[in-house]
């Protein structure tokens, strides 16, 4: 019985980590569906972080926090769409500038206003989205194997986690069953089809960027207000570089994305029991090769999958008329 | 009053810099007729072609459509006025079904669903009007070439087209597709919509439209109804006369064969034949000219020769020695090793790097050479007092070596191009349309430099659009058409009107 408590414990760590990861994915899935490579998603996911994390820390207000952080990623997500779309500047670039600037300005602001070292106060549990216990959570404990997945694994998550299994089926029907989706995906392929069809290409992009920022603020939010309860510096730890490996593992599909997310989450999860152990044959296996493990996956699924011909095809070349 | 016309175009003007891309158009396509516009590559076809859809704004002059006076903002607007495009690339999204295809910005609903559903049925009555047959399920990147451009074709039908453009419909097309667009344009035709059929290729000219205007250097040259002129009048109008006047020819005595091509053929990009089964002698002391309509595989000759192209069938010989065949080709530095040298036809695209100094472009492909490296470092001081020379001799301007190559016009790069690839006293030069955007007083400076090397004993090959360029610098003409030769002439026994007719394949000959 052990065991599967274990199990149960590991997958439920599996969504609580591939939370950040599932809404960082869909985002950069959605900005670059139309063209914009958003490489800016690690920038953008601390930045909402940070500004959740003050804000909550403030007002004492989750949803506060939830606004905030949702603001502050969309406000940068519209800066690299001028940069991309408006001045056809080099995408890479720019998502990498924002990138720079954030993992240094967030602690800097968080300093400047809090005083703890770059960090945000401590959040109370009035000041974040705490665990949702789903009804009957408790007396289905009892009830084996069903109880357990009900009340170990889906249950006692924090709101975030919830509105993410809403977002998802949302983010697929924008893009496969509305006209919009379809003007979307196919300026991400052929911006000049889109034109000459009578469309604002530039229009088009801009509102996928800005989809992309609010999607994106949401993970930042749940780092710091739903996992966590404050900010820390560089508390994105790479979470937006995986999110943006796990879309190119998921050939730019929600739903493939969202297994890819899964199983980093999973990994990570996987890592975090993992560390201390003792594993026959092995013995105990040096923290720093744990932690490792996300990343180590992450640099062998890029290595072969990243060539496939899989992208968009705009992806990353500013739309210029006539050329 | 007169009956409308579909399109009426009066002095219609647009510029580019200095460059007049249209200058004073006028046009008339009557209604339910198939138009034909002709002219070279250059010749300003695409930039009437934008204004007419609403991608480019005139600079000066009008566009009537319907005897209406119109003024497009973008397409949508042109679209509004009943007039669809066929780009010559087509305008679909590879993943996406013919169906999302056609609906993509007219879809009427924000249910996807619900918009394809009434496209579905509004498409339905298109295609038996029209006799379409389409798979309109099919992501389009599966798709032939031909069924791509009927999809296309009923895009603009189904947002309303009632004049139709077709931006060289059967370039990318086979023989039979041809025929099959053909039929189409056919039935357009007789249910009343008006064509506009833009090409170089005369043949089509001849088999489709009504009447056809022929457009050289940004003007209308001449209007003709189609049954009232031929393919070799034609080929003569869209080439034109220019002034040319070269240097006098000198006998050069032996003439040894310096480059030979026995049967080669060669595939070109898309895969089909492009060159069929050419031979070809070039000798030392003779220019020989390859003339022919844009396309018709004098491009992929030239690539093959210096060795930008493998070969399928045949053999290339330089000085008796192969240097290409179906199993090997010799690549371009040897080839220049050899003795060889290229003036590239595309000069922005393969003859410099646009973004690059004058002075770097000047001894671009040779810096490898002990005059301008050592030991890996490039001698800066030895390429400029080079790129000096080299603007000295050749008079380019303006006389600074250090702008990027892009800054000067044509024929200074031209220039600069010339006297690089002669420097090498190369004893067979490859030259692809040497005077191709260049102003006709360095035109008659590069005739002259290349009579000059041809007067040295020197083996020159040159490809051009220029009927007239070839008759002032060669000594025999060899005519290409659908990647055969279909004759070669010595210069003495070519006029225009023989090399009009040979061009649009209508006669052969062998000299």
């Amino acid at each position: 019985m052990e065991f599967l408590t274990d199990i149960a414990l590991l997958l439920d760590s599996t969504i609580r980590t591939a939370t950040p990861l599932v809404l960082a994915g869909l985002a950069g899935l959605v900005a670059e569906r139309s063209g914009i490579v958003d490489i800016g998603l690690e920038g953008k996911m601390l930045a909402a972080a940070f500004a959740a994390a003050a804000a909550a820390a403030v007002t004492g207000n989750p949803w506060a926090g939830m606004l905030a952080g949702v603001l502050a990623s969309m406000f940068l997500a519209l800066i690299h769409g001028y940069v991309s779309i408006a001045q056809r500047g080099n995408q890479i670039v720019s998502g990498m500038a924002i990138n720079i600037a954030v993992a240094g300005l967030a602690p800097t602001l968080a300093n400047f206003w809090f005083h703890q070292g770059g960090q945000t106060p401590l959040l109370g549990d009035d000041a974040r989205f705490s665990a949702i216990v789903l009804p009957f959570a408790q007396s289905a404990e009892s009830v084996p194997i069903v109880g357990t997945i009900y009340a170990e694994i889906l249950s006692g998550h924090n709101f975030i986690t919830y509105l993410t299994v809403a977002v998802i089926p949302l983010v697929a029907w924008m893009l496969y069953r509305t006209s919009f989706g379809l003007r979307l995906r196919a300026v991400g392929e052929n911006p000049e089809a889109v034109d000459t069809a009578g469309i604002s290409v530039t229009k088009l992009r801009y509102q996928a960027v800005l989809i992309g920022g609010m999607l994106c603020g949401l993970s930042g939010v749940v780092l710091s207000t739903g996992m966590g309860a404050g900010f820390i510096r560089d508390m994105s730890a790479g979470k937006g570089y995986l999110a943006l490996a796990a879309m190119i593992f998921g050939r730019w599909k929600p739903v493939p994305t969202l297994l890819a997310c899964l199983l980093f989450g999973f990994v990570d999860a996987l890592q975090g029991r993992l560390q201390g152990e003792d594993l026959p044959l092995v013995g105990e296996i040096p923290v720093q090769f744990t932690i490792m493990l996300p990343y180590v996956l992450t640099v062998l699924i890029l290595a072969i999958f990243a060539g496939r011909m899989d992208a968009p095809k705009a992806s990353g070349i500013p739309y210029e008329k006539d050329h | 009053m007169e009956q409308p016309f579909a399109i009426e175009t009066r002095g219609l003007s647009k510029h580019f810099g200095d460059v007049r891309a249209n200058d004073e158009l006028s046009l008339i396509i009557p209604k339910g007729t198939v138009h034909g516009i002709v002219g070279e590559n250059g010749a300003g076809k695409s930039t009437l072609l934008k204004m007419l859809f609403g991608f480019y704004r005139p600079d000066g002059g009008e566009v009537l459509v319907d005897g209406v006076s119109v003024q497009f903002q973008n397409p949508m607007d042109a679209m509004g006025k009943g007039i669809g495009m066929v780009h010559q690339h087509f305008m679909l999204v590879e993943p996406f079904t013919i169906l999302e295809n056609i609906i993509l910005g007219a879809e009427g609903s924000s249910d996807l669903k619900a918009a394809k559903a009434k496209a579905r049925a509004e498409l339905r009555e298109l295609e038996e009007k029209f006799g379409f047959d389409l798979p309109f399920d099919e992501p389009v990147e599966r798709l032939s070439v031909g069924v791509r451009q009927r999809a296309e074709i009923l895009k603009a039908l189904y947002r309303g087209a009632e004049t139709l453009i077709l931006d060289e419909p059967t370039a990318v097309l086979t023989p039979q597709e041809t025929e099959q667009l053909f039929g189409l344009v056919r039935q357009l035709k007789a249910q009343g919509k008006t064509v506009l059929f833009v090409t170089h290729k005369l043949n089509e000219i001849m088999a489709i439209t009504d009447d056809v205007t022929v457009m050289r250097a940004g003007k209308v040259v001449a209007v003709r109804k189609t049954n009232e002129t031929s393919a070799g009048e034609l080929a003569e109008l869209m080439v034109g006369a220019k002034v040319a006047r070269a240097k006098s020819r000198e006998e050069t005595g032996e003439h040894k064969v310096r480059l030979s091509l026995d049967s080669v053929s060669a595939n070109g990009d898309r895969g089909h034949a492009a060159l069929k089964s050419v031979s070809l002698e070039v000798r030392d002391g003779e220019v020989l000219g390859i003339a022919g309509v844009a396309g018709n595989g004098q491009t992929e000759l030239l690539e093959v020769i210096t060795g930008l192209r493998s070969v399928s069938e045949g053999t290339l010989r330089y000085d008796g020695n192969v240097i290409a065949n179906a199993a090997m080709m010799t690549d371009p530095i040897t080839l220049r090793r050899m003795g060889m040298a290229h003036v590239a036809e595309d000069r922005l695209k393969t003859g410099v790097v646009d973004s690059m100094s004058a002075r770097e472009n000047a001894i671009l492909g040779y810096q490898r050479e002990a005059d301008f490296s050592a030991r890996g470092l490039l001698k800066l001081k030895d390429i400029a007092a080079r790129a000096a020379a080299y603007f000295e001799s050749q008079d380019v301007r303006p006389r600074n070596p250090n702008l990027p190559i892009a800054s000067f016009s044509g024929g200074n790069q031209q220039k600069l191009v010339i006297a690089r690839e002669i420097a090498r006293d190369p004893q067979l030069m490859i030259i692809g349309q040497p005077t191709r955007g260049v102003d006709i007083g360095a035109v008659t400076k590069i005739h002259d430099q290349i009579t000059e090397l041809r007067n040295k004993g020197k083996a020159i090959l040159v490809v051009s659009a220029d009927l007239d360029e070839l008759l002032a610098i060669s000594d025999r003409i060899a005519v290409m058409c659908e990647g055969e030769v279909v004759g070669t002439l010595k210069v003495e026994d070519a006029d225009e009107q023989t090399l009009g007719l040979m061009m649009a394949g209508e006669k052969r000959k062998v000299g």
